[in-house]
């Protein structure tokens, strides 16, 4: 089963990485959309790489350590884990596996010796945190099946996104051969298939529309495939409208059809709620203007999921009421087939 | 809930008036409105009579347009149709986008010879240090900073912050970058069995010559070698270096500079705010307040409980005329009071653990800013804005 706003190729999606402007909601809509695709029993890893903590306070939970655990429980029994990788753990964790590092390692990272050398070669710090995503994506339980049914990853910002994940370009910084670049050859043919999607949060702004489509145009270029585009908070159209114009309201207008529904408001209460539906109306131009630039932006349209602005939860309870709405919107997880339910 | 504390009142248009104040740092979480808030912070203070430049970090496009900048311009360069008097003095504006790579370059040149110069800029790990290292554009900035102030020609400098991974990145950039380029690090991996001191591998033991050798086999032997190099030719010119970011950190502390926080009625953009606060705090550097952006206070004092008694009656009168528009407008109040009631919840939070930051709630605007109007009519949001308002009664 597929929707227009998450069509069959994302079904089949297994790395749903989540980008966006500063603002837009990016970690929020990232965190909702593990809950989702957990959703009726799936198992989903969602991935922090910045280093900012986003997705402990989303979940209202301790900072993350540099291990994977349990984080939420989806609707209908399915488990959401949660990772914030960091490069320096990641480097160290390499230096243990195939040079032994032993113990001097915790004493080098003290130093700051591990931080220079992830700071050493700018794309060695990328190479490394794509690098832990596509183990996790990849890696499989004794029964020979992927542990994760997706891995949603909170990627950094348009801004910086593509450079992160075109990895081929970070790997000329570094040596042409030993065990980070076998990995790096791994996460480039990874986020370059089929199995990948990156999904662009926005809301319904000019600037923040500009940069996606530029960053859809980028991505284009780099070869990474875009999923969907995902609006987030969307504000209700309520007043009543002309030709896709919201009616301008006055006073006079206003106060007729109060009295037609025996209601009597003050003179100031009157205007401040005049002032109240324009500033509305104004915001919905506004809204429309950049979904216009959405729609038309782009040569194919793109798979697009909507999300509303809402007012009265925060937390959690706002995070799985977002996850809810994807659902309904089609959004899901091809399965990864178990031998028996864990 | 419990009787919300009231934050004190920010009055933006006193910062902007006292010529004991030389300086304002807008920062905070990216995407809350920095870049906007320093240009309309600027535009008015030019109009109200001061000398104004404000220092811009990767300006959307029409905001530069609005200021008249076209491209990358490593000076200030005037803004035409804004200025003012203050019966005194008269007012100026002049406006610069950071140029990263220039301003790195220049800095090179102002610390040594011209041959060793030369020498720097033309090792290919120069390039990278100077256009991809995290943290350079922070620190550029603050360099960009300390030449501005240094020149004595500004009553006020604005700067607006790089949308860094976190907000404090700047801060701490310039100890950052300095640690870097300081040698020590890169002579130990480059050659630990010569410069390591005894102590030190007393010790990592012999972990750190097989570090060194892992590190060399993951980024290359080419790599290194061509970072020892630049290094070394560094060496000369790093004292400069040193001091310049001592100067501008001391710079940041003094009286004559302001912090605002700018944060958007977020859940991130507000904890980022709070870290911030905390770290100006512990760094003693003077916070002016938090400009609490894009906020939609309530205009019509009506209780939400009875403006949704009126939809239900407005959408019971069916279609009398402007019944549905009544319902609409009914509605809109209510859904008002209740995004009100979040963004005042949110606020809460703040002040509840930072009680004696002042705060200064500024309306959103629902267009795009695209021109000096648009710029004027945030400056005065910013300047006139109310005091934090008192929740409407629930009923009433």
């Amino acid at each position: 089963m597929s929707t227009p706003g998450w069509p069959r190729e994302l079904v089949a999606a297994r790395l749903h990485v989540v980008t966006g402007k500063g603002g837009t909601g990016k970690t929020t809509v990232a965190a909702a959309l593990a809950l989702a695709l957990a959703t009726g029993g799936r198992r989903t890893l969602l991935v922090e790489v910045e280093g900012r903590q986003g997705i402990g306070r989303a979940f209202d939970t301790a900072p993350l350590p540099y291990v994977e655990r349990k984080i939420a429980v989806a609707p209908g029994g399915g488990e959401v884990r949660a990772l914030a990788v960091d490069a320096e753990a990641a480097l160290l964790e390499y230096f243990e596996m195939f040079y032994h590092l032993g113990v001097a390692g915790r004493t080098l990272r003290r130093m700051g010796a591990v931080e220079f050398a992830t700071t050493l070669a700018p794309g060695l710090r990328d190479v490394l945190l794509t690098g832990k995503v596509k183990e996790c994506v990849t890696r499989c339980g004794k029964d020979g099946r992927h542990v994760y049914d997706a891995v949603v990853l909170d990627a950094p910002p348009t801004g910086r996104v593509v450079k992160f994940l075109d990895v081929t370009r970070a790997m000329a910084d570094l040596a042409k051969a030993g065990p980070i670049h076998t990995q790096s050859e791994g996460v480039v043919r990874l986020v370059h298939s089929a199995a990948t999607a990156v999904h662009l949060v926005t809301v319904l702004e000019d600037l923040p529309v500009t940069e996606t489509l530029d960053t859809v145009t980028e991505l284009d270029a780099a070869d990474l495939r875009v999923g969907a585009v995902i609006v987030n908070r969307r504000r209700p159209r309520r007043l009543p409208e002309r030709a896709g114009v919201a009616t301008r309201v006055t006073t006079a207008k206003l106060r007729t059809g109060l009295a037609a529904a025996g209601v009597a408001l003050a003179d100031d209460v009157l205007d401040g709620l005049v002032v109240e539906a324009n500033e509305h109306g104004e915001r919905m131009q506004v809204e429309a203007t950049a979904l216009t630039k959405l729609t038309d932006g782009p040569v194919e349209p793109l798979p697009r999921l909507d999300l509303p602005e809402i007012a009265d939860g925060m937390d959690l309870g706002e995070l799985y009421e977002l996850a809810e709405l994807l659902v309904e919107q089609g959004v899901q997880v091809r399965p990864v087939s178990r031998s028996a339910p864990r | 809930m419990s009787p919300t504390r009231r934050p004190p009142r920010l009055d933006l248009d006193t910062v902007l008036d006292d010529p004991g104040v030389r300086i304002i740092v807008c920062c905070g979480a990216g995407g809350v409105g920095k870049t906007t808030t320093a240009a309309a912070l600027a535009v008015r203070a030019a109009e109200r009579g001061r000398r104004t430049v404000v220092l811009t970090i990767d300006p959307a496009r029409r905001l530069a347009q609005a200021l008249g900048l076209k491209m990358l311009g490593n000076e200030p360069r005037a803004v035409v149709g804004v200025g003012g008097s203050n019966g005194q003095r008269s007012g100026e504006l002049h406006a610069m986008m950071l140029d990263t790579r220039r301003t790195f370059d220049e800095m090179v040149y102002t610390h040594s010879t011209p041959q060793a110069a030369a020498k720097v800029i033309a090792n290919p790990f120069y390039q990278t240090i100077s256009s991809s290292f995290a943290g350079t554009q922070e620190y550029m900035a603050m360099e960009k900073l300390g030449q501005l102030a240094s020149t004595g020609d500004w009553d006020l400098i604005v700067v607006d912050t790089p949308p860094s991974r976190s907000a404090l990145d700047f801060l701490d950039a310039p100890r950052r970058l300095s640690s870097f380029l300081d040698g020590r690090m890169i002579r130990l991996l480059a050659a630990p069995a010569r410069v390591g001191s005894r102590g030190l591998r007393r010790i990592v033991g012999a972990g750190f010559g097989l570090f060194a050798r892992a590190v060399s086999t993951i980024i290359g032997g080419a790599l290194l070698a061509d970072a020892s190099s630049f290094v070394q030719a560094f060496d000369t010119m790093f004292g400069g270096f040193r001091e310049r970011a001592t100067a501008t950190y001391r710079l940041l502390r003094s009286p004559g500079t302001a912090f605002v926080v700018v944060a958007s009625p977020e859940p991130d953009a507000l904890r980022e705010a709070a870290y911030f606060v905390d770290r100006l705090a512990g760094e003693q550097m003077p916070l002016a307040g938090l400009i609490y952006n894009r906020t939609h206070p309530v205009l019509a004092k009506l209780p939400a409980s009875r403006a949704l008694d009126g939809v239900q009656a407005a959408e019971a009168a069916g279609r009398a005329p402007g019944a549905k528009l009544a319902a609409a407008v009914l509605q809109l109040h209510a859904d008002r009071v209740a995004l009100a009631d979040r963004e005042r919840r949110l606020l809460g939070r703040f002040t509840h653990a930072h009680p004696e930051v002042a705060v200064a709630q500024v309306p959103g605007v629902a267009g795009d800013v695209a021109d000096l109007d648009g710029l004027r009519e945030i400056g005065r949001r910013l300047g006139e804005q109310r005091a934090v308002p008192e929740p409407v009664p629930a009923r009433g």
